[in-house]
Order: structure tokens, then sequence, then C-alpha cells
């Protein structure tokens, strides 16, 4: 770890004037990834901004029956936030399905958006890595790929984003809130995280000196909300794949439907053609087998990661099938 | 069988005068208060007299070649900076010699020079140590030390690997191959056979406390503070490395946070910590991270393993092979010895069993819980079990009907000797009994409950028990406390309180009034802990030293003013060389695979063993139950992957390198087997800390075929290997 200024904010305004002062600063709230990165001298901020005490921890019901998160929000308080489990069951179920209670009583809201890749390569400073050295090359490419991405990949990356919360925020449509010197903004999440495409290392929309205040969910959606998340052992890892859906829907049609992947992209991915075609279908057999067709057509994979594919397919047809079974 | 065990079971009794009164009771962990709130230190914990400065060590950043140039300039200046030592630099040390060693023995305590050359071995290999006032400050340091290196093509990928060759021997001393009879011609006219290949992974030992050591020099002698399962070993290597008498090197490790094979040997961080120590004229501590312990704290061979079994159309074996290709370092030798236990464990009339090895540019494997069998029964279990689905007969039928026997004699097949107690079938039967076998669907895939497939399997157990010469020291205090001495450790597995339920027992004392002192060389000499030989080995020595004690004492008025001492020994006897001994268990589980992803949980196991005496059952409990969740581990997801390319432990954190978790284990239920053999020790003991792991992922395996119809044979058993051969 190298050594860095440590600084405490007590107000917002405060904690974006310092970020947006210098090129190395970093922000810290619950730090379960950052701290890790550090020690391992990936990330290696000189300065160390502590949000930890800014009123950004609450979670507040809107006009119009919206609710806005607190960027400090930990993971297991909002998974437990009554209105979260009644209303956005699908966000409580893949909060909960991440990483381990201890983790989760620290990590954050913001935080969580946040998260850097969990691709091993990414994780020794001595391998080649695109986003963690620009230009470096990727390890991946030819070596073990198989916790990697299927979709929006590129040549130059196929790290898979490691969050849940974020794919159930995608399916749910949530709104990021920020705060910079320019001001505050809002902007849908699936804007917050850029294609790797040729700077896998410039992975987020959010300008220096921009920081995630609060996430907005407009009103639950109408249907059945679902979390399934594919991993290799029952608890503490991150997936192979996961299906966050929402649908409206009886045996005669479907009239509402969300779908989105984890564990297959670059970001959480949104699958809105199977979304509309989904929205066309009756709900039979054949029709699940040619959404999950859609939903995974430009899927592109690699020596070892080619099973993700059918298990992304099979996994949501399982999830459509379950919330469009009567009862 | 077991009635001639109970009879047995009161002879020693009374052999013992008044009998085992706490050996067999479930006495709490004697050093579980002190672990718990922290009082316990370990390796990098020991506070020595000055102040230790800090090691961190920089790790090659390629897999073979050799370093061309190194700049240590930065390093050197940084702040808080001592020492940067590297192969310009470091003190002489012993050479490392040729791969393989005169002795079995030696490989434990031959000389392990670090930083000796500019060569690169392996990944990861220690190429650089820096010293500073703080930890950071040498890690920091680290990060700015300049290294080119010249790189040579790395042998990383075992398929590619077509050049095998045959070692010598095997780890401990087993001949590399067997045969008997005519297997080829047998094998090709038995009427049912099974002839499958199975592989398994690299895994790593991971325990809970990172491979530390505290050096500290008083004038030409030292003092290493670490974990370590075995402080002869460290002496001797400690010594033979650094080229000083035996006697000028002290090993403290009186509180280890597991071993499982890891810490038999020292490692780079005991001789780095030495080696600075003395350069710096004050105390050094050195720790691996654990991401640099995959590549520097040994690691088990893959395997590549060929199982052959014919069998008549009743299930009798015939014709058992077992054709084993293992990994090995080029500059070190490990040839695990897989395919022995395949020796011991059916009858048939024609056998062959074989070890090659390939050589990859890897650090060397090391003992990795059950060495061999951990391995091997995933293979051969696993086979027994086609078998049994071939011949449609019950597995456990199957392995009754092969039990060796002659004449109502338990015959060694291989050695011809009788086994000193062998009570598989009674395991089998019993654990059948209490786990619900008949339960279980003989038809694969008969079982479903929702989206889920169930399924149950079973698999034998089988591990060699040893002995190894051990001493020890009892001291009798005036005010009546008995101190019990020797170089013995406790890594996790009870050896304090067994240790005092023997002492208690001999001396018929209370446990509150005996003290057990472990873990310092200066004590007498045990063989530690490994192969599941620690208990039957120190036990014997202590109970032989408290027998003379109780001698001395029978002859005294009360104990002398200046209290009393006595010492005891244990060595291998004529028993152990005339009857073949091994500890037996059958395991048995159920899985629920998910039929839409595949996803394999495990339910519930349950383990039945005959292992002797169980000394302590609660002790033993927990050690069995964590070899049977190292069994799932094995069958369903450990691996740790090397990078074909640059020959890199790649997922080296327990992020990425997954054992099972809590909620991966589900029920687990384990029971002892009423028996005592006499001819093990004098308690009728078996070793018990790997026996737990022999066969489990075998029947988790099993379990699986018997839910899914599917047979994978590449282990771990991870879920793209079933998906595509399930319904869709």
């Amino acid at each position: 770890m190298k050594s860095f200024l440590y600084e405490r904010a007590t107000t917002t305004q405060q904690a974006v004037d310092a970020l947006a002062k210098r090129l190395d600063a970093k922000l810290i709230a619950g730090g379960t990834n950052l701290l890790d990165l550090m020690k391992l001298e990936i990330e290696q901020p000189r300065h160390l901004i502590d949000v930890n005490s800014l009123p950004l921890s609450s979670i507040e019901p809107l006009p119009g029956g919206a609710l806005r998160i607190g960027a400090l929000v930990r993971n297991s308080d909002l998974a437990a936030d009554s209105r979260i489990r009644r209303e956005y069951p699908l966000l409580s179920q893949a909060l909960l399905a991440g990483a381990s209670g201890q983790i989760r009583n620290q990590a954050t809201t913001a935080g969580n958006l946040l998260q850097r890749t969990r691709c091993y390569y990414f994780y020794d400073p001595r391998m080649p890595c695109n986003k963690r050295v620009p230009g470096s090359g990727c390890a991946a490419l030819n070596g073990f790929n198989r916790i990697h991405a299927v979709l929006g990949a590129s040549d130059h990356c196929i790290a898979t984003h490691p969050s849940d919360m974020a794919v159930a925020m995608t399916a749910l449509d949530a709104r990021v809130e920020t705060l910079s010197a320019a001001g505050a903004r809002s902007f849908p999440i699936d804007q917050l995280y850029r294609p790797p495409g040729s700077t896998p290392h410039v992975e987020t929309s959010l300008a220096q000196g921009e920081m995630i205040t609060s996430v907005t969910l407009p009103p639950p959606p109408p249907g059945r909300q679902m979390y399934r998340k594919v991993r290799d052992r029952a608890s503490f890892a991150f997936a192979l794949v996961a299906v966050a859906t929402i649908i409206d829907a009886d045996s005669v049609a479907v009239r509402n439907a969300r779908i989105a992947f984890g564990g297959v992209a670059p970001k959480p991915w949104r699958g809105i053609v199977a979304e509309q075609a989904l929205l066309s279908a009756r709900p039979s057999r054949d029709a699940l087998e040619q959404i999950a067709e859609i939903a995974l057509a430009d899927a592109r994979s690699q020596k070892h990661n080619a099973f993700k594919v059918p298990l992304a397919k099979r996994t949501l047809m399982h999830a459509i099938a379950e919330s469009t079974r009567d009862g | 069988m077991a009635e001639r065990n109970m009879t047995s079971n009161d002879q020693i009794a009374s052999k013992n005068g008044p009998g085992f009164q706490q050996i067999g009771q479930p006495l709490d962990r004697i050093d579980g208060r002190a672990k718990v709130t922290g009082a316990a230190r370990y390796g990098y914990e020991h506070i020595v007299s000055d102040k230790c400065a800090f090691g961190y060590i920089l790790g090659a950043s390629i897999g073979r070649g050799r370093i061309v140039a190194i700049d240590a300039q930065a390093a050197t200046k940084s702040p808080g900076v001592l020492l940067v030592m590297t192969h310009k630099n470091a003190p002489a040390q012993a050479r490392f010699g040729e791969p393989t060693t005169a002795t079995p023995r030696e490989v434990f305590t031959r000389p392990r020079p670090v930083l000796g050359d500019a060569h690169i071995r392996y990944f990861d290999q220690p190429i650089a140590l820096v010293v500073g006032e703080t930890f950071e400050a040498a890690r920091a340091a680290a990060g700015s030390i300049d290294v080119r290196y010249e790189r040579l093509q790395g042998d990383f990928e075992p398929e590619l690997c077509a050049a095998t060759y045959r070692p010598e021997r095997t780890n401990a001393g087993f001949a590399t191959d067997t045969s008997a009879g005519g297997f080829a011609k047998a094998f090709a006219q038995a009427p049912v056979k099974v002839d499958a290949t199975y592989t398994t992974a690299f895994e790593s030992h991971n325990p809970m406390e990172p491979h530390a050591a505290i050096a500290q020099w008083e004038g030409d002698r030292v003092t290493i503070y670490t974990g370590t399962q075995t402080l002869a070993n460290v002496r001797a290597c400690v010594a033979g490395t650094l080229q000083i008498p035996l006697d000028s090197v002290r090993v403290v490790s009186p509180f280890i946070g597991g071993g499982f094979g890891s810490k038999l040997i020292a490692h780079a961080d005991i001789m780095l910590a030495a080696l600075a120590a003395r350069v710096l004229q004050r105390p050094v501590k050195v720790a691996m991270t654990r991401q640099q312990m995959f590549a520097n704290a040994g690691h088990r061979p893959l395997s590549i393993q060929q199982v052959r079994l014919g069998a008549d159309r009743d299930g009798k074996l015939i014709a058992i092979g077992h054709e084993v290709c293992s990994s090995t370092a080029r500059f070190e030798e490990f040839t695990e010895q897989t395919g022995v236990f395949t020796r011991s464990l059916y009858a048939a009339d024609h056998r062959v069993t074989r070890h090659r090895l390939m050589r990859l540019d890897t650090n060397r494997g090391e003992w990795m819980r059950a060495p061999g069998e951990a391995p091997g029964m995933l293979a051969v279990e696993s086979a027994m079990d086609e078998l049994a689905h071939a011949l449609q007969l019950d597995p456990i039928e199957l392995r009754i009907r092969n039990e060796p026997n002659l004449d109502g004699t338990s015959l060694d097949p291989d050695r011809g000797i009788p086994f000193s107690s062998r009570n598989l079938i009674e395991c089998m039967r019993r654990g059948a009994r209490l786990f619900g076998w008949e339960r279980r669907s003989a038809r694969p895939g008969a079982i479903r409950e929702g989206r889920k497939l169930i399924g149950h399997g079973m698999a034998a157990a089988i591990r060699p028990n040893y002995i190894g010469p051990s001493r020890a020291r009892v001291v009798l205090e005036p005010r009546g406390t008995l101190r019990v001495q020797l170089d013995m450790t406790d890594i996790g597995t009870g050896t304090y309180t067994i240790l005092t339920q023997i002492a208690a027992d001999v001396m018929q004392m209370p446990p509150a009034s005996i003290k057990v002192e472990l873990g310092d060389s200066q004590l007498p000499t045990t063989a530690g802990s490994g192969g599941s030989w620690g208990a039957a080995s120190a036990g014997s020595a202590v109970h032989d030293a408290c027998t003379k004690l109780k001698r001395q004492l029978l002859d005294l008025p009360g104990i002398p003013p200046g209290g009393l001492q006595a010492e005891g020994s244990v060595t291998r006897s004529a028993e152990y060389d005339r009857y073949s001994q091994h500890a037996f268990g059958a395991h048995f589980a159920e899985v629920a695979v998910d039929l839409d992803t595949a996803e394999i949980r495990v339910r519930r196991m349950l383990g039945a063993f005959a292992a002797g005496r169980i000394l302590n059952p609660k002790t033993a409990r927990s050690q069995i139950v964590g070899g049977m969740i190292w069994g799932i581990g094995a069958a369903l997801m450990e691996q740790t992957l090397l990078d074909p390319l640059h020959g890199a432990f790649i997922n080296h954190d327990l992020a990425e390198y997954h054992i099972p978790v809590n909620a991966d284990v589900g029920q687990i239920d384990t029971v002892f087997i009423e028996e005592v053999d006499e001819r093990a020790n004098v308690f009728g003991s078996k070793g018990i800390g790997e026996l737990g792991i022999c066969g489990a992922g075998a029947a988790v395996a099993n379990a699986v075929f018997n839910a899914t119809g599917i047979r994978v044979r590449e282990f771990p058993i991870t879920l793209e290997k079933l998906l595509p051969f399930l319904p869709g």
C-alpha cells in the first residue's frame, strides 16, 4: 500500500470540492473493495476522502411513489428495508445473494455500483491488463476465462462487472444522482457504465470530481420480481450468471417485462429486445426458447466460458416460467 | 470382528491397571480459551526482546528464465528501509542439490537456500526480501525494485506435456510400480470391465494462518518463531541451509493455525527471516501473503489416472489396474503416492499400479492432507461405482464381495500379511443404516423434487496408520503439577487435549493438574504432526514417560522436595511390520442438482469410521468433519488454475480459490465403530487426521451420478461439465 493523505469530509459539497481538486484522490466509504486493491497496489490513490459521515444514509420516499436511496446506505440495511422488501423484492434478493453478511454490513450503495471487476488478471499486477495498465494487453483472452464476459466485451477487455445489486437496479430502471462542481445531475443507471471498447480503464461516465449521492427507484413496476444467481458455491461467490426479471403476465398475455443479466458482461446487461419479444409472446415453451435465443443473440464466448450462453438461456427460461406460473 | 475387539478393549483396559478414564472422553480443548481470546500467539505474533523489523517478499513475474538485471537502488533509499536482499548480496548458503534426495527422509531436512542465484524456476519465486521498520515501508519499497528477465519457454500445460518419466520411488518411500498375476490378459478376458481416465486438479492447502516466521539471533544462535508441523524438520533445514550446527537453532511453535501438510518443511519465509536477521543483527519477521502462499507454500499436484477394473458377472474383481501420472517440478521431485492405497483396498488376483511424473515449471508439489488417497480415491472409488452400475449391483455389496479374505483371515493383497484390524464392511453396513441408504434409487435420475434431481452415493475410505519415533519428558513438581514436555505440535487437531487425557489416565491425576508444553525444539524430539501419526507417536511417548514416572513414585513415600521426572519414548514395534495397519471408513452423500442451472449442492453427508480407539470423540469428530468437507471441495470446487502462458497460479486468493463455505455443507454426521487395534499402539488407536477426506469426494461424485446419470471424470465437477447433458 502506498502512503496517502486521509481527509474526512463533513459535507457533500466539501467532499466534491476535495475530489475535484486532485486527480489522484478517491472517495472511501465501506472500503470493502478499495482497501483490498490498495493493498495490492492496483489502486494507488495519494489522497483518500472519507465520506462516511455525510448525510447520505437514508432511504426516503419521493412524490409519486418513487424512492431515493442514499449513496451511503449499507447493503445490509437496504436489503432489510421493509419498503424494499415489499415493493422491490428483486433488489433485496440480489443484495442478499452478494458477498457475506460482514461485507454487506460495511459496503455501501454507491460503493457497490463502483466496485471493480474480479478478473484474476486484473488482480495480479504482474499480468498484462488493459484495464489496469492501458495498452499492456489482456491476459484473460489467452488465459483462464471461465468467469469472463460473453456479452458487450471487446478485444481489449473481457472482464465482467461483479455486482448483483446493480443488476437488480438496472431491471428496476433506477437512476443515479450525482454532484460535481458543475452541479447535480441524474441519469439512468444503464448510462453509468461505459462499454470497454479500446478504453477498458474508463469504466464509468462519471466526470473527474463527480460523486454519486443517491440512487432513485421509480415506483415499482407491476409483475413478479425474481433474482436468480448461479454460482460455483452456495454463498460468497460471484455470479457465473445472474438473471433479474420483472414480469407481469398471465396465461394469456405478457403485459410488462424487464430482463437484466449479471456475470456475463462488463456491466449489468439489460435485455431490451428480449423484453419486447416477450411482450408480444404467449408464454409457451417454444416462445421461451426463442426469447432466450434473442437475449443471447449477440453472445461471443471464449475458450472456457462458452457454457455461460446456454446457462444464461436456461436460467432466463426458468425465471420467466416461474414468473408466469399461476398461483 | 467387533466382538473380538470388544474383548481386546477389555484386555487393554486391564493391562493398563485401572483402565482409561479420561481417554475416550469428549474433553473440551485445553487451548480453546487461549485461542478464542487471542492469548495464543502464532508465528508472526510472538513478542521478542528487540524491536522487530518487517520483511516483504518480492516474487518473480516470470515462470522460467533468469534475472538479467535487478535494480534495487530506489528501494534501498526508500524511507524506513533497512535492507534489500537479492541474489546479489544474500549470504552464502548450502547448495540445494539434486531433484531427488538419497533417502525419503532427507526431503524434509535438506538445505533449501533462497535468493541463491539468478535462475527463475517458477512464477512468484522469491527474488528479493525488503526489510523495513514497518511492513508498509517494506512493501511499498518492494514495488520500486526494477527487474529485467531473460524469459525461457516454460512447460505450464499438462495436456501438452507428452514426456513422462518413472521416478525411483513415491513419496514416503513406496515402490513406484507393483504388479501381481498377469494384469493385461486377465483384464482383457474379464466379462465386465471399467476402463476410465480421471483427472484431478492442482489444489492449495490454504491454512488460515499464513506461513510466517520471526528470526532472532543471539551470537551464533538463532531462534525461529513460526508455525510448523514438525520442529525437527525446520531445525535441520535451517541448520543445513545456513551451515551452522543443529544445536545453534531453536524452533518455537506453540500454536499453529492449520498446516494440512503445507507446514512440514521450512519455506522461504523462515529462511529469509533467518538470513535478514543475521545481516541486520536484529529480529526480522516475514509472512507470505495469501497470494504468495499458492506458489511458495506447496500444493497438491494435478493427476491423470487410468483405472481399469475387470470383474466376473458376480462382481468379483479379477483385475485391478491404477496407473497415475502426476505433475512434479523440474528442480525437485515430488511423487504423490496416488496409486499406493489401491494395493491394499480390494482383492484381485491380477493387479498393477504405476506412478509416472510430468515435469512442469512450477514449484514442487507437497504433502497435502491424505497425499495419495485424496486424489486416488476420487478415481478408484468412482470407478468402483461405475463397475457397480455396470453390474447392476449395490455399491456396498460390490465392495463386500471384494473384501480381501483368505480362510477367514483378512490379508493385505499386496503384502500378503494380515491387517491389524479391518472393519470396512461394518463401516459400510452401519453407515448405510444410519444414512438411510435404502432410500437410494439404483436407477440414476429417478428421484426428483421440483426442479432438483436428488442422488445418493457412497465410497469406501482407507488410510495407512503410522507411528514415528518420539520422546517425551514428564516433570512432577513438588506441589503436584505434572508438566508434560515434548517438541510435538498442535496444528489445531487437539494434541494439547489428548496428551492431557493420556497423562491424566496413566498418572491418575485430574486434567487440571496437568500442563502440556509443546512446540519448542529444546524439548524432547517427536515425529511432529503429519501423516496422522501425531497422537499415536507423541501419545505413546507420553504414556511411556508417565508409566516410568509412576513406577518411580511407587518406591517413594511421596513427591521428593525437588520434584521428579522421567523420560519416555516410542519406536516402531515389530508388530508394525508383521501387520498391515490401516484405518477404514465409509462415506455417504446426498446431493441435489438443479435441473436448470446444473448447480450441485450437498444436502447431507454421513461417514462411519473404524479407526481404533477414539482418544477424544469431540476433537476426533472435528477432524473427521473437516476432512469430509475437504472431500466436498475436491469433488465440486477446489482447483488452483495454472495460467498456460505465464505459469502463474492465477486464482490465488480465497475469493477465487473456492472451498466449501458453511452453506455448502448441509447436514454432516459421523460415527465411530467400536474398535481397538491392539497392534497399533498402546492405546489401540489409529490416525484420523486424514481419514475423513479419503473417499469423501468420491461419495459426492457418485451421488452426482446417481442424481443425473452423468459421470464426470474430470475433477472438480463444476456445473459446466454437467450442463450439456441435462435435459433442456
